[in-house]
């Protein structure tokens, strides 16, 4: 089983460079799946996200998600990166690949990560809204619980 | 003392309304599980009444793992209090 590379950081991140990464010199992959989540802005209500983490268990509850995918199915290389601080509508927040040497195992690898992520690692998102109002923290959706339970 | 010293972390709306995002606390021995460590901690102020008004939702972590309100506490180094998490 491949270690899956997971980082928290503030900064953006390059998705094709990313890729190249986990295919470059490799004749083996035939697939990769790539899923990115970017800000929305809700109708231009919101400037911004502040996203908070836990630093720590941020990064350990993604490295579990992410290990459990590359245990369950035949996944060659992944990697999860995480942002946390301000970010405007339109960049990015979130960054799963999965490479493998079919496309079910790197669909299925890239969408149980996030589907844990999303109720497992400990981000809270905040809205900076445009008419200047203070914000508020975001609400947790039943949605995101029941997507986690179809992979039960 | 083995319960004392813990550090406990809040974040989001939860260290919003304690008013810090961490603390070093001296639990009492009476405090055994998550549980009753929320409805201690409910007691403190007016701030931690207002933050932990609906125990249920709140999300507890020991030690960085995640864990149910009916897990002992034992002796953690860490405590973290969240709201359900929004990330992704």
């Amino acid at each position: 089983m491949i270690a899956p590379k997971v980082i928290v950081q503030s900064d953006d991140f390059d998705q094709s460079a990313e890729t190249r990464k986990l295919t470059r010199g490799r004749t083996d992959i035939g697939a990769v799946a790539t899923f990115t989540g970017l800000c929305r802005s809700e109708d231009h209500s919101l400037t911004a996200l502040e996203l908070e983490h836990y630093p720590g268990m941020a990064e350990a509850e993604i490295e579990r998600s992410a290990s459990e995918a590359c245990q369950r199915w035949p996944i060659d290389g992944m990697t999860v990166i995480h942002r946390y601080g301000v970010i405007r509508p339109g960049e990015q927040i979130v960054l799963v690949i999965a490479t493998s040497r079919h496309r079910d195992a790197a669909f299925d690898g890239a969408r149980y990560v996030m589907d844990f992520l999303k109720t497992n690692a400990p981000f809270w998102k905040k809205e900076h809204r445009a008419d200047g109002t203070p914000g508020d923290w975001v609400d947790a959706k039943e949605s995101d619980e029941a997507a986690k339970k179809r992979w039960d | 003392m083995t319960k004392n010293g813990a550090k406990v972390h809040y974040f989001s709306w939860i260290r919003e309304r304690v008013g810090m995002g961490e603390e070093t606390v001296n639990l009492p021995d009476s405090v055994e599980t998550v549980s009753q460590m929320l409805q201690w901690m409910q007691g403190r102020n007016d701030q931690f009444a207002a933050a932990l008004e609906f125990p249920d939702i709140i999300r507890v972590a020991l030690d960085q793992q995640h864990v149910e309100h009916d897990q002992r506490l034992d002796s953690p180094r860490e405590i973290a209090l969240f709201p359900p998490m929004t990330g992704g």
